[in-house]
């Protein structure tokens, strides 16, 4: 016993000569461990990647990576989401609109120093579509029918790339731009398998160095970049999943630059002179699918008044503390080409919609809401559906609401809301004004049909529009289709149009030319710090 | 004793594979699959097919166990397809970050709880005991997870001492110290309500010793009083503490979830509930199974303990 004893009593020593040890290092260490070092971007991720194989990932969380590794054969301009050249130097279209052909950029190479070449594009396409492609099982590539409309691939000389399609594609280009259409060395492929997710090779302006798996991504400077070399000498993704760590985080000195700041905490970094505060509206859409099948909201009045009865303002300002606008229709602002600048919120007026109700003949109608615990966009979605249970009572409308863990809800929501539920919380993010209302507001985009169009909303004036913008290959002839589209949509009030999300982030002081893009990625080759 | 030994831990594989069925039954019963939780709002019925298909999630539950298995018993523990990984490298990465960890609260409350115990016990009503039973009581009380993040606000915003989270230093660093450094927040929240109990107990157990008659007998015979104490009223009082410890080691393991999240610290909880989420049902297999599989271990170490402390425990 006396030797348990003794080795208790030695173990105590032990543990307090690490206590008093590590006590030692703490003063001299916190100081060093609080700041990041010079000319290194520490940036805070709110996840770990899944994969830095561009072909393989869906989360944006990913993507503000990858945009830094890799490079598509275009990409969107600068503080737009209209496409400009990347790795192609410049592109035609068949007027078929059947065939786009792209020029690449000469002596480019990719990080692993492999040529980028037509042969080299090709590959990207053939193993994210081609079943029997020798590298097809390095998927599964869940995004891959961003190109389903791709015939066939073809590299009639090494810096020549044609692409046919099987019918006009409009948003063909702009997919190109999407992360999914980055292309990856198909030399480090060959070489890792399905470990490539794990040794990245691209183009991009940074290299990858290193991923030690839940602490941190680490990329360095390409110095053989062929665009303007970043100053950064190298870029640090830390995933931090608890909001409140990662503010903890920013505020002691250890990130740089943090991405989707909880809005509780915006005030508090703005107010701080320590601290950048940056904010951009992006392709984003909150909205209730309205159940246009059945029940109260088959009538287009009590659609219309479910729109004037909800305090999207309210909304906005309180529930969300101003991190997003107000929404006027399906399509949002950020596609600035595509917007009808002439489109206004429906106002909050309680009167005209009891009117609304009354004239239908639904007034204290019961109706059950689905909502949403959390989800890729869904902002604040609890207390946002309680708000606007609130307002709905206000004008006389009984709503139950059911709420769901994310996966359950998509479950429910996706294959339609009939015999269910009469109005359901939903939020898009994409990167081309067809996406949304083709694959949500279309006839043929009933869920039968394998669609999102979970409110059954049927137009066939809308219908006729959205083909003919995605067959037609003339920006403005598209543009002048959507926003024919969205003054009908708004009018016809498939969905209650509540928010745009505005993406928000913050910078410590030392970080300059740091800028948020509409599309939501995250470029920071053009960052420096001090 | 070997003999015993072997025998618990020969019954544990049937317990073991016992929950892994359940936990596949659960994953399977719970609504939403992978391909939803990949595809997120892109999940038409075609693209799910296709994701099914390229998974082999499109056979049947049975066909699905029976291949985890088949695979286990060579060894292999498939492919996370949520993090594109082997699940063994990363369950093994995750589970020795989670084993630092709940090992050093462990270690911590243990220390403590006893000397606090013991302390309270031998001063029973005095002020030591009456600052200590206080004091457990605010620490059993405290959500940990609340605790740590005000322990970052202290520690790590407003004194810049220690760091907010992580294991290791970002930018070099990576060594013992490091770690250390990395440990003594998380480590701290994590043990304190084990710490509480651990002290009511020892205090409770060490009471009742103290009342028995050998012990008169012992300070009757003028033995010391350190003696009397450690030696004969400690020893017995260990005998009910330690498979408490047992319990409480299964509880720091369990209660590591939160704390890991609110470190990030990179432990096998955190990846577990990132893997139901994602609906990873070979990630959570192999994660509970060796979880469960260090439960047991726990607290056959905790009776091996015992019964080495109490003789009559032996036969």
């Amino acid at each position: 016993m006396q030797a348990l004893l003794n080795k208790i009593r030695s173990l105590g020593a032990i543990g307090l000569f690490a206590a008093a040890l590590a006590t030692a290092l703490a003063a001299p260490w916190g100081s060093a461990a609080a700041q990041t070092p010079p000319n290194v971007l520490v940036v805070g991720q709110i996840a770990e990647p899944k994969s830095l194989d561009p072909h393989t990932v869906t989360a944006v969380n990913d993507f503000r990576i990858l945009m830094n590794v890799y490079e598509g054969l275009v990409r969107y301009a600068d503080g737009t989401l209209q496409v400009e050249p990347a790795l192609a130097e410049s592109w035609s279209i068949s007027d078929d609109g059947l065939s786009y052909t792209f020029k690449l950029r000469a002596g480019v190479k990719f990080h692993d120093g492999s040529a980028l070449d037509a042969a080299a594009v090709k590959f990207n396409f053939d193993r994210m579509l081609d079943e029997s492609h020798p590298f097809h099982d390095t998927g599964p590539f869940p995004l891959s029918f961003f190109f389903s409309a791709i015939d066939g691939v073809a590299a009639p000389d090494a810096g020549t790339v044609v692409f046919t399609l099987k019918e006009p594609y409009a948003p063909f280009l702009s997919n190109l731009a999407y992360p999914t259409g980055l292309i990856v060395s198909p030399a480090a492929v060959r070489e890792h398998g399905a470990e490539f997710g794990r040794n990245p090779s691209g183009t991009g302006p940074f290299r990858f160095a290193e991923w030690q798996s839940n602490a941190k991504v680490v990329v360095v400077r390409n110095d053989d970049y062929w665009g303007a070399a970043p100053s950064l000498e190298a870029l640090i993704f830390r995933p931090i999943t608890d909001a409140n760590t990662r503010v903890a985080e920013m505020l002691s000195g250890g990130l740089d630059l943090m991405v989707e700041v909880p809005p509780d905490n915006v005030a508090q970094f703005a107010a701080d002179d320590a601290f950048t505060v940056y904010e951009q509206a992006g392709p984003h859409v909150w909205f209730l699918i309205l159940n246009a099948k059945e029940g109260p909201m088959a009538d287009k009045r009590v659609r219309q008044a479910v729109n004037y009865a909800i305090d999207k303002r309210a909304l906005v300002d309180n529930v969300l503390q101003g991190t997003a606008a107000v929404a006027a229709g399906p399509t949002p602002p950020a596609f600035a080409w595509a917007y009808n600048e002439s489109l206004q919120p429906y106002p909050h007026d309680p009167d005209k919609a009891r009117e609304l109700i009354a004239a239908a003949g639904h007034e204290g109608a019961e109706l059950t809401f689905y909502v949403t615990e959390g989800g890729s966009g869904m902002l604040d979605p609890v207390p946002m559906g309680a708000a606007i249970q609130a307002d709905l009572a206000a004008v006389g409308l009984q709503v139950e609401i059911e709420t769901y863990e994310w996966n359950t809800f998509l479950g429910k929501v996706n294959p339609g809301l009939e015999g269910k539920a009469d109005m359901a919380e939903m939020a898009w993010m994409t990167n081309d004004p067809d996406t949304l209302p083709y694959l949500a507001l279309r006839t043929d985009a009933w869920p039968d049909k394998g669609g999102f169009n979970s409110g059954y909303y049927s137009n066939p004036e809308v219908d006729e529009l959205l083909e003919a913008a995605r067959r037609s290959t003339d920006q403005a002839e598209r543009a002048r289709l959507y926003k024919e589209m969205q003054t009908i949509v708004r009018d016809d009030a498939p969905w209650a149009f509540i928010a745009n999300w505005k993406q928000n982030a913050v910078s410590g002081a030392r970080v300059e030319g740091f800028k948020l893009q509409p599309s939501f990625f995250l470029l920071l080759g053009g960052v420096t710090k001090q | 004793m070997g003999y015993y030994i072997l025998r618990r831990l020969l019954s544990a594989i049937p317990v073991v594979f016992g929950l892994t069925i359940i936990v596949f039954l659960i994953m399977a019963m719970i609504p939403g699959d992978p391909a939803l939780a990949i595809l997120g709002a892109y999940a038409t019925p075609e693209n799910i097919a296709r994701i099914n298909r390229e998974l082999g999630l499109d056979k049947s539950l049975v066909e699905q166990y029976a291949i985890w298995l088949g695979n286990l018993l060579q060894g292999d523990f498939g492919r996370s397809y949520s993090l594109n990984r082997p699940v063994i490298d990363e369950v093994l990465e995750r589970f020795s970050a989670t084993l630092i960890l709940a090992g050093s609260a462990l270690l911590i409350c243990s220390l403590l709880g006893l000397l606090a115990g013991i302390v309270s016990a031998v001063r029973q009503f005095g002020w030591a005991d009456r600052l200590i039973t206080f004091t457990v009581l605010i620490g059993i009380s405290t959500p940990s997870f609340w605790l740590g993040l005000l322990l970052i606000l202290l520690f790590a915003v407003t004194w810049q001492l220690l760091p907010a989270s992580g294991m290791y230093a970002i930018y070099g660093g990576g060594d013992l110290p490091d770690l250390l450094l990395h440990l003594i927040l998380p480590a701290c929240t994590l043990s304190v309500v084990a710490t509480g109990v651990i002290a009511r107990l020892t205090r409770s157990a060490m009471l009742e010793v103290l009342r028995q008659d050998y012990i008169r007998t012992a300070r009757a015979k003028g033995l010391d009083e350190r003696r009397v104490i450690y030696r004969h009223a400690f020893r017995a009082a260990l005998v009910s503490v330690i498979p408490v410890i047992g319990i409480q080691a299964g509880f720091v393991l369990g209660g590591a979830v939160y704390i890991e999240t609110v470190f990030q610290w990179p432990g096998i909880g955190g990846m577990l509930v990132k893997a139901i989420a994602t609906r990873d049902l070979l990630l959570v297999q192999g994660g509970v199974l060796v979880v469960a599989t260090s439960y047991v271990l726990f607290n056959l170490l905790a009776d091996v303990a015992q019964s080495l402390l109490d003789p009559r425990l032996k036969s």
